[in-house]
């Protein structure tokens, strides 16, 4: 027992010796994660997908340029007050301070959305949070990266436009939306409204009260209503509940299509054979045939130095989203170093440069070994989105597959809505919006 | 040892009704607001007042907003965080459709519309008690959330339910920084509680006090127990809307209605347990508690355990911890913190010469 104390406590000293003694310029990133909770296996995959590839980076190649990333996590518990304290506790760490934060919380996100503006560190949201953010002139330090909630509900439409044979075939079609009761499952109403009016399909908007364990109500209506389509808008246990039901209900899964915080592993393993043939969105895909994903598995894994507990969830939908946190986050500090130096660590301020004027086209991703993993992206000072592109996967029992190519978002209706939104926004905060022109 | 409280007479009324009769705790209670008015803007961090201090004093109020109604006049709630909504929702609405609104104004209008919704759910308390109104509040917390995310009005038909909180100013200044913004929370914290401190020993609290240790025994001396009841569930609601309107505004900056769920309700609960049930000072110590352990935990486990064991099972194990912790004090000390002060006077006035 004492020996044992005694190499805990020597191993502890010499982690804290070891981290402090570092020479080499070290890049610092703070990660709000959640491993605890209802949320917890979202958060476990999300960041632990990041923290390997950043490991891979460091191994593999040393580090961005030879600068190293460093990183230190903080327990949000999906909580808007501890995300708070995180947010500023790790704000001053680090050589230069937190390079970027993303709390993969739409309430977090909130709760810093003012705060990151006047400290100078950007705030990346992949795939949730403010949409109307990606009006780079209202929000110069958020980036809802690679896509938002209004251009998914528009692919949606996309796709099952693309199953009827045509946009024209929507008109009378039903189309019912099943959404988790919150601030989240209202972000894609006004968008699907829109389109409803363009192509005349009907549109039923059926809530579901957090957490959601309990649906049969809103299946008995969607028994009555008989809807062509349902979209499925739910969180956490709310999935394969409603998976369930369907299968109960005898409603088709191949007529359900999940939002991407329905289509992990997580949302349909529970639901055992009632998921298979349900489709989902995704702006990354599952699997681990993906050359980052072995580099990955040969220089972290292969190295015992890999951060989930259980390996074989590399290669999850919510592990390969992590990974496209880390690959976002590395690139944008690697085009930063491309304008701000070289083998530097640089501020918040120079990193959301980097994440201004990410370019990563097909060549670029196929240099990272991430061709399909994730849609080209592309930023700019108007356009903080980047693509709006996703992919479909289909559950056929037992894992993912993709079955749709790159599909885009409705770019024109999205863009309309997002400005008027920031416009809005900027109105009532008295934010005097960037000229674009003039950004370099 | 420290002080006595016998022996200090007093030759007026007004001397014996001071909310601190004893000089001592005057001259204390003066101290500590001094020390965190003067002296910690001076040497505490940004970290420290923003994301430590400001979160500490809200909570507070809130708690001791749940104490009045729990610890004095014994009507159990779980709606708290729903009201702490309604002072921040209706805070902001004043400050949005009222030009030139004055900021304290609208808290304190925030913590009236509380304190209405208050009265309305606290309407059941007059025939339910115990865990069945515990019950009939879980319903307030409930119907509120889902209400302010419904009716689009409250959030100003924002897209996605969340309110930004407005600049705030008092009479041309900007309350901008942290310093700022947390004189300002100490400012209302302090003034409230110290009512607090006074109504509680007041003709108002010493009715509750009659109606939380029995109250047909209340009524039987004259108390009426509809006003008793509905006013504790006003200034209790008061209370945690001010405090919700100060979350807004000086703390998290833009809300969302979730963010007031039952989780943070149990949490106000927590603190009022824990910090002890009936005490104004109880109400900062549980806040206190509540709120530093877990901060304390996250910052001190990853950096003994972290290279040994996985970062989920470190934080798994925090909560694990605070658990444990919560029930020993609850073992130890089942009244509270502020029991354990008053021991610790006791003791004191002994030391170092105990029988």
């Amino acid at each position: 027992m004492n020996l044992k104390k005694t190499v805990i406590l020597g191993a502890a000293v010499a982690g804290l010796l070891g981290s402090s003694l570092a020479i080499a310029a070290e890049q610092f990133i703070g990660l709000p994660s959640y491993r605890v909770g209802p949320y917890a296996a979202g958060g476990s995959g999300i960041f632990g997908g990041w923290i390997d590839y950043m490991q891979m980076i460091n191994e593999r190649d040393g580090g961005i340029n030879g600068v190293k990333l460093a990183w230190e996590e903080c327990e949000t518990e999906y909580n808007n007050a501890r995300g708070v304290e995180c947010y500023e506790r790790l704000k001053e760490k680090g050589e230069t301070g937190n390079t970027v934060f993303q709390p993969l919380s739409t309430g977090i996100t909130y709760s810093v959305l003012d705060k990151v503006a006047k400290d100078k560190i950007p705030l990346v949201t992949m795939g949730y949070g403010r949409t109307d953010a990606a009006d780079g002139r209202v929000f110069p330090y958020v980036f809802p990266l690679i896509t938002t909630y209004w251009s998914q509900a528009t692919t949606m439409i996309k796709y099952i436009a693309g199953k009827e044979g045509g946009t024209d075939k929507l008109k009378g079609k039903k189309i019912a939306l099943l959404y988790h009761d919150s601030a989240y499952g209202k972000e894609p109403h006004a968008v699907l409204e829109k389109m409803a009016e363009r192509y005349g399909y009907e549109l039923t908007k059926i809530a579901v009260a957090h957490p959601g364990n309990e649906q049969q109500s809103q299946w008995l209506q969607i028994r009555q209503l008989k809807p062509d389509w349902v979209i499925l808008w739910g969180w956490g246990v709310m999935n394969p509940t409603a998976l369930k039901s369907a299968a109960k209900t005898g409603f088709s899964r191949e007529k359900m299509l999940g939002v991407w915080w329905s289509g992990a592993e997580e949302d349909t393993v529970p639901a055992g054979s009632a998921a298979k043939g349900f489709t989902a969105a995704g702006y990354n895909v599952a699997g681990d045939n993906y050359p980052v994903i072995k580099d990955i598995e040969t220089h972290v894994y292969a190295k015992g130095k890999g951060n989930l507990e259980d390996k074989s969830r590399v290669g999850s939908v919510y592990y390969n989203r992590g990974v496209v946190h880390g690959l976002i986050t590395v690139e944008a500090i690697r085009k930063a170093q491309e304008k701000y130096g070289k083998g530097k660590a640089l501020t918040g301020e120079q990193v959301r440069w980097g994440f201004e004027n990410l370019d990563l086209d097909d060549k670029r991703l196929a240099d990272l070994g991430a061709t399909g993993f994730l849609p080209p992206l592309k930023t700019s000072c108007m356009d903080h989105e980047g693509s709006g592109r996703v992919k479909y996967q289909q559950w056929d029992g037992s894992k993912w597959n993709v079955v749709t190519d790159w599909i885009e978002a409705d770019k024109e209706m999205v863009r309309g809505m997002i400005e008027e939104s920031a416009a809005a926004y900027a109105k009532e905060k008295g934010i005097t919006p960037r000229d674009c022109s003039k950004e370099m | 040892m420290l002080y006595r409280e016998a022996g200090q007479f007093k030759a007026s009324y007004e001397a014996d009704q001071q909310i601190f009769p004893i000089l001592q705790d005057r001259v204390g209670v003066l101290l500590l607001i001094g020390f965190f008015a003067l002296a910690v803007p001076l040497f505490a961090d940004q970290y420290w007042l923003k994301a430590i201090l400001i979160p500490v004093l809200i909570f507070s109020l809130a708690a001791i907003g749940l104490n009045i109604l729990t610890g004095y006049a014994g009507q159990l709630s779980l709606g708290s965080a729903a009201f702490m909504a309604v002072g921040a929702f209706g805070a902001y609405n004043f400050m949005l459709r009222i030009d030139g609104m004055p900021f304290l104004v609208a808290i304190l209008l925030g913590g009236l519309c509380a304190a209405a919704v208050g009265v309305l759910f606290g309407l059941p308390s007059l025939r339910i008690k115990g865990f069945y109104l515990a019950v009939a509040t879980l319903a307030a917390q409930f119907f509120i959330v889902w209400a302010l995310v419904k009716i689009e009005w409250f959030s100003n038909y924002s897209s996605s339910g969340v309110i930004t909180a407005q600049e705030i100013e008092i009479l041309g200044f900007a309350f901008d920084g942290p310093v700022s913004k947390y004189l300002l929370t100490l400012f209302v914290v302090v003034v409230m509680a110290l009512l607090a401190k006074n109504m509680v020993r007041s003709t108002t609290g010493r009715m509750w006090m009659a109606v939380r240790d029995m109250d047909v025994a209340a009524e039987v001396i004259g108390i009426r127990l509809m006003r008793t009841k509905l006013t504790a569930f006003a200034v209790s609601s008061f209370y945690c809307g001010v405090a919700g309107a100060l979350y807004a505004y000086t703390y998290i900056g833009t809300v969302e209605p979730e963010g007031f769920n039952l989780d943070l309700s149990f949490k106000i609960l927590f603190m009022i347990i824990i910090g002890g049930v009936g005490s104004i000072m109880g109400s900062f110590l549980g806040a206190a508690f509540i709120v530093l352990l877990p901060i304390a935990l996250d910052v001190t486990v990853p950096v003994l355990l972290g290279d040994l064991v996985s970062a989920s099972f470190v934080s798994n194990l925090q909560l694990i911890v605070f658990g444990g912790l919560i029930v020993f004090f609850l073992i130890v000390e089942p009244h509270g913190l502020a029991r354990l002060w008053q021991i610790g006077k006791e003791k004191l006035r002994l030391w170092p010469f105990p029988h």
